[in-house]
């Protein structure tokens, strides 16, 4: 597993400040329980994509929401994609937010920078796969980035199959349990275009200490 | 003929895929599935009619994942008319295929995850199980399949409610991934010691894999279960083609290696996702006529967690005894303050300490033992992957106890009276277990050995008129101590040989009653254990925190084979020096950083640490705060409690607290709040602190003081949310600047903040949400608050919270951070301007 020391460290608030060694050593040992508690999994499936009159169709849902509008922009189809590293993270998360918080608080940033990592290498795979076939695929947008409706989760949680296939379940709050799980739509294009805005920067709390 | 005595006889068949013939047949995306059976009975016919043709004996009802979160008003189909629909649609199928064959309601998962990493309580999950079996029933099924369910949990309450509301057969197939663990993290092992316990029919598999796939995971399965094993792969592995699913292996493959799966010693198969009635004729046609591979029984003693299963064979386990309040003020205080952190972390440490089950008893009596149980054992599942062992008298708080329990529990205890076996072997019946069975009974404690295998006898022939296999029994051979009969080791030994060479049976001990009374006690018991565990012990009830203790299993273990090239022993105590083997060697990551495999914890009562320890300045912003207000600052709990303890012996508690501890908390707030330190070092030092304030506590409790408190603050995570770290973060702070916190919890609804409010006139009110979804519900409680308790400050925080947010719904104070809370609650109760 690659870790990205900055990344834990930027979602605790460092901004580049050396943290103290007795919190390195904490870190150390979160990134070891991670790696034997989290059971990473991940899957996605293609659909058609419509966009007409701002309503963006997307075969097994539909929604309004000009911030996916403007991720998709000339895409022709895209991927629903859902990851999660599995119950047994939560089970550590819950047993140190009892026990011993500070440690929580490492846990949950070292399991998000966990998590990031495994989409994007997933997410990284699939767009060399396309890339073979002419297609260029669109930085992963999820629901509740800018206006993109939250409860699109339901449409997607149904359409992966998202708890018979990797375990992921909806509270009635639509909250993700586990809770380190992602969803998404990946816009696929003909067209090739560099990053547009994606994650942290397409959010509108600007104010945000945990900002890129 | 019933289905049992079909697969008692011969190889039976499931029929295969529904979802993706419903597909072909027109289903929509996000159309519900279940509703098909009412608005196109006869496309369900025709399928089910086909897969009797094809040769199913059991065809499943097109009820997956139908239950009343679904069907409801709300959706427009109610749970009732499908169910019964789906029923009647197999029934019109099989009279119109004038075969023979078993109509099977299907259950699936509900879609949630059960409380508390989920939204859904356990009997609420088990009200929505039970309600579709009963409809089921009365409709004329005549099993009930429990299917592709991945989480134990869930799982246990759907049998339950299979069980409770019916009489028929139960089939359980769960699903496991290509590493052959449930989603939740289960094993094979840990799901069949679950499902026989609960006294299922038949169990197996489905779904997730292919049958290739399934072969390793089947090897597994069938070395432990002692029941009929059922195999319905998917039709192979899926992947997409131009948006279309196809699969690796087809038809001929697929019934292939179905063939060797019966082969292998599976008794019932059939197809999952992506087979259809051509897969299962051709599964059909190569294995109707195989002789099937005899299902022997295999006699192991095992509990299980979640997450594993323990098995008590030729290697002794440790059972930990530190969760049990007698002799323990402490514990007994906790369980009158309802704490239940001090209990799980007795639960943690013994885990760390190398724990194999914990014993869980928290009877006294001035408590509620039932709902305390309950709760206990829920919170230690929630954060502990370990088998527990129910210990209580109450039969009440026992057979609750094991209804949440998530595995096969070990249950302490029954013995050879009457009444007691007439009260504990149904419940062992009913929910599984391994027993712990004293043997004693009317006449007392037999003073013999011969006694003790006489009443041992009794109770396993008891036992067996319940349907207990002995194996799921433990013998205690009682352990009276040493000191009040010098006979008392040698009859306890002699039991256990008995047992172990004449009834060939299982053994515990709770070892270290042999040496009550006498001084150094870890001496005696420490000799007793090894020679116990050489007399057959097969479980030890023991300290795991006692080194003595666990250097004589360690010992024994390598002495004994059962540890191969003494690698356990090396890597535990390989690293230390002679020195140090006086502290307690700690196993796995433990309670704080730097407590890594094999290095002790520093000491906490050593003589040795002092302000000396402490490398480095004491002076933080132009202040002495001193040694502990310098490890105070660092985050060296460990440290920190050391220091005080020795400041102690010569200073004042209030001196150490208002020179050493307030101005290091100070540079810390302080720190934080110019962006110099950040939440995990304010944290650090929160817990290095409150570690020092309760060394200062017991201290002040000593000469009969007691800290003063500066308020009383109500903190929640509010309705919906059942994430509660940043809540938690707050209490933390809220508890080292003296404040007295009553933590509700999270996922709490308006009424209960208002009521505890009410109740107790809190001033102080602290609200915390996550998510915009549950903002709403924050509001809600603000609203009720100031109706009913106009007198109460509400201060709310959380990640989506803004000024904004809180101006709107009317907050009192919207708390950017952990520190913004403190320094209202500061304002609130006067101790700041």
């Amino acid at each position: 597993m690659e870790w990205n020391d900055r990344e834990i460290l930027r979602y605790m608030g460092y901004h580049g400040q050396e943290p103290p060694k007795e919190l390195r050593t904490l870190m150390e040992t979160c990134k070891r329980e991670l790696e034997c508690a989290a059971t990473p999994r991940a899957i996605w499936r293609e659909y058609p994509l419509l966009i007409q009159n701002q309503e963006i169709d997307m075969g097994c849902l539909r929604t309004q929401s000009r911030s996916l509008e403007r991720n998709l922009r000339d895409c022709e189809r895209i991927l629903l994609f859902a990851a999660t590293l599995g119950s047994q993270v939560d089970v550590l998360l819950h047993r140190y937010t009892i026990l011993q918080v500070s440690k929580a608080v490492v846990m949950q940033a070292a399991s998000v920078a966990m998590l990031e990592e495994f989409c994007d290498r997933k997410n990284e795979a699939l767009r060399e796969t396309y890339r073979k076939d002419g297609w260029y695929l669109r930085p992963r947008f999820s629901p509740g980035y800018g206006d993109f409706p939250l409860d699109c989760q339901r449409g997607i949680a149904t359409a992966l199959e998202l708890n018979k296939r990797i375990g992921i379940t909806l509270t009635d709050s639509l909250l993700m349990a586990p809770s380190k799980s992602v969803t998404a739509v990946i816009g696929i294009s003909r067209i090739a275009r560099s990053c547009s805005i994606q994650g942290c920067e397409s959010c509108a709390k600007t104010d945000c200490e945990y900002r890129r | 003929m019933g289905i049992l005595q079909e697969i008692d006889r011969r190889i039976v068949f499931f029929d295969g895929g529904m979802g993706s013939l419903l597909q072909t047949e027109g289903l929509g995306p996000g159309e519900l599935p279940g509703t098909w059976n009412i608005l196109h009975p006869e496309v369900l016919v025709k399928i089910h009619r086909a897969y009797l043709e094809a040769g199913a004996d059991i065809v499943i009802t097109n009820t997956f994942g139908v239950d009343s979160l679904k069907y409801n008003a709300d959706t427009g189909f109610l749970l009732e008319p499908v169910i019964r629909a789906a029923v009647r649609n197999v029934k019109e199928a099989i009279r119109l295929s004038g075969k023979e064959a078993y109509v099977g309601l299907d259950m699936g998962p509900t879609g949630k995850l059960l409380k508390p990493l989920g939204d859904l309580a356990f009997d609420d999950c088990y009200a929505l199980y039970r309600e579709i079996v009963e409809i089921g029933v009365s409709e004329g099924v005549d099993l009930i399949v429990i299917e592709t369910m991945s989480d134990s949990y869930e799982t246990k309450a759907a049998v339950l409610a299979a069980k409770e509301a019916s009489d028929l057969p139960v089939f359980v197939t769960v699903t496991f991934d290509e590493r052959g663990k449930l989603l939740t993290g289960g094993s094979p092992a840990s799901i069949v010691a679950m499902l026989e316990g609960l006294g299922v029919d038949a169990l197996g598999m489905n779904c997730g894999l292919g049958p290739v796939q399934m072969k390793g995971i089947l090897k597994d399965i069938l070395a432990v279960s002692s029941l009929p094993v059922i195999v319905n792969p998917n039709a192979g592995l899926p992947r997409s083609e131009n948006g279309v699913t196809v699969y690796d292996i087809d038809a001929d493959e697929f019934a292939a290696t179905v063939a060797e799966i019966v082969d292998m010693g599976a008794r019932v198969v059939g197809g999952c996702c992506g087979t259809t009635p051509d897969h299962i004729r051709k599964v059909v046609d190569l294995c109707r006529d195989k002789t099937p591979k005899p299902i022997t029984k295999k006699h192991r003693t095992v509990v299980s967690s979640f997450a594993q299963a323990v098995e008590i064979g030729r290697s002794p386990i440790l059972i930990g005894e530190r969760i049990n309040p007698t002799g323990k003020s402490k514990f007994k205080q906790a369980l009158r303050d309802h704490n239940l952190e001090y209990i799980l972390r007795e639960g943690v440490t013994q885990q760390d300490h190398g724990a194999h089950v914990l014993d869980v008893n928290v009877g006294l009596p001035e408590i509620d033992e039932p709902s305390m149980m309950v709760e206990v054992v829920r919170e230690l599942q929630s954060i502990i992957d370990l088998p527990l062992q129910i210990d209580t008298s109450d039969p009440v708080a026992m057979e609750q106890a094991l209804r949440v329990y998530n595995g096969k529990a070990l249950i302490n205890s029954v013995n050879g009276k009457e009444e007691s076996m007439r009260t504990v072997f149904p419940l062992v019946k009913k929910y599984g277990g391994v027993v712990v069975a004293l043997a004693l009974d009317e006449g007392g404690i037999p003073d013999t050995a011969e006694g003790r295998i006489e009443v041992a006898k009794k109770i396993y022939r008891t036992a067996a008129e319940y349907g207990i296999a002995p194996e799921d029994i433990l013998i205690d051979c009682l352990c009276l101590t040493v000191s009040s009969d010098s006979q008392g080791a040698l009859t306890t030994l002699e039991t256990l040989r008995r047992v172990r060479d004449e009834l060939h049976g299982k053994t515990i001990l709770g070892v270290s009653n042999i040496s009550f009374g006498l001084p150094q006690r870890e001496i005696i018991n420490a000799a007793f254990f090894t020679m116990a565990m050489q007399s057959g012990l097969s479980a030890a009830i023991i300290n795991p925190n006692s080194e003595a203790m666990m250097r004589a299993y360690y010992s024994y273990r390598a002495l004994m084979a059962l540890d191969p090239q003494c690698g356990e022993y090396i890597s535990i105590y390989g690293g230390q020096q002679a020195a140090s083997l006086g502290q307690s060697a700690v196993r796995t990551g433990g309670l704080d950083g730097s407590g890594a495999a094999g290095t002790p914890a520093p000491a906490g009562s050593s003589g040795a640490v002092g302000a000396s320890c402490v490398s480095g300045a004491t002076v933080f912003d132009g202040r002495d705060v001193g040694a502990l207000g310098a490890s105070v600052i660092k985050g060296l709990k460990d440290q920190a409690a050391a220091i005080v303890a020795e400041l102690l012996k010569s200073r004042d508690a209030l001196e150490i607290i208002n020179e050493q501890m307030i101005p290091a908390l100070d540079v810390v707030g302080k720190g934080f709040e110019k962006g110099t330190m950040f939440l995990p070092q304010l944290l650090m030092s929160a817990e290095a602190a409150k570690a020092a304030f309760e060394v200062i506590k017991d201290d002040m409790a000593a000469s009969g003081q007691t800290q003063e408190k500066k308020g009383v603050i109500i903190l929640a995570t509010v309705k919906g949310d059942i994430h509660d770290i940043g809540k938690n973060i707050v209490k933390v702070l809220l508890e080292n600047y003296s404040y007295d916190v009553m933590d509700l919890g999270k996922d709490v609804p308006p009424e209960t903040i208002v009521e505890t409010t009410i109740e107790n006139h809190v001033e102080l009110v602290g609200l915390s949400a996550l998510m915009t979804t549950t903002v709403p519900s924050m509001e809600e409680t603000i609203r009720q608050l100031r109706t009913s308790a106009p007198w109460a400050k509400v201060m709310v925080g959380g990640a989506v919270l803004t000024q904004d947010y809180a101006d709107t719904m009317g907050a009192d104070q919207y708390c950017k951070d952990a520190m913004a809370s403190v320094n209202y609650a500061e304002n609130v109760f006067g101790w700041k301007s």
